[in-house]
């Protein structure tokens, strides 16, 4: 079993040629692209959050009752929580050591973010469809 | 420092005077943290809202308090921030603006642009109330 003594790669990656499992740089990416998604949404969001400072709920429901405004919101939401569990994903791995506590924190973590972001759109959808 | 394999050691943090560009390095993560945090409050306020108008005052009384705005100050603050080195994290992932006097620049716009934007928005927002 003599192994080419030039890589650092087993026989067996050598024969399956597949290097990384070709998701080398997706965590990477997906951050980038929900980063770059957030900008927009994150304007809206601001300018949406300031003119409804103070409104009472009727205000509140009408706003997010036009099919754009709860558009928006639910992209706001799911995006923002995918990003946020890509970047609490990479810090917990940074600075959580021990394996069995860092997949722990991580699942814990993308699952109050899947929580936490399906229980935002559910709320939009109650309320753009009447609640 | 010798750790006996005469390869350079890491700088020793707590003597080690961290360079402006690590310093709002570092804020990036911790404020990203921090509006990670700040989703509960955006959750529910949202959830609130489909509740009941009971529970949506609930959460609107909570926002409007000492302790809610000074909340809500904080995390426009890290909002601002985290979108604006985002940005230029964005810039560096195309390469660009690596160098020391360019990012020198870069920390100035995005301090600058965040203190900004977050005063802007306090005096916008204060005004509609």
């Amino acid at each position: 079993m003599a192994s080419n003594s030039k890589t650092l790669r087993s026989p067996l990656q050598i024969a399956r040629g597949l290097g990384s499992a070709k998701h080398g740089t997706e965590h990477w990416w997906h951050q980038r692209v929900t980063a770059i998604a957030l900008v927009p949404l994150t304007i809206w969001f601001v300018f949406g959050v300031i003119r409804h400072l103070g409104a009472d709920h009727a205000a509140f429901v009408a706003w997010l009752q036009s099919p754009f405004s709860a558009l928006m919101m639910v992209l706001t939401a799911v995006v923002t929580f995918h990003h946020a569990q890509a970047g609490l994903q990479v810090v917990i791995e940074d600075y959580v050591h021990n394996e069995m506590a860092k997949i722990l924190s991580i699942l814990a973590v993308k699952a109050l973010c899947f929580v936490l972001g399906a229980a935002c759109v559910i709320a939009v959808l109650k309320i753009s469809f009447g609640a | 420092m010798a750790n006996g394999s005469g390869r350079p050691l890491s700088p020793h943090l707590q003597v080690y005077k961290l360079p402006r560009t690590a310093l709002l390095s570092i804020t990036h993560r911790i404020t990203g943290v921090g509006l990670a945090v700040g989703t509960l409050l955006l959750t529910w306020w949202l959830v609130a809202a489909a509740t009941s108008p009971a529970a949506y005052e609930r959460a609107q009384h909570f926002i409007g308090s000492f302790f809610g705005l000074l909340l809500m100050f904080g995390w426009s603050l890290a909002l601002y921030y985290h979108l604006c080195n985002g940005i230029r994290h964005l810039v560096w992932d195309a390469g660009k603006a690596f160098e020391l006097s360019e990012a020198d620049r870069g920390n100035q716009i995005v301090i600058g642009a965040a203190a900004v934007l977050t005063v802007l928005t306090w005096v916008i927002g204060l005004a509609v109330w």
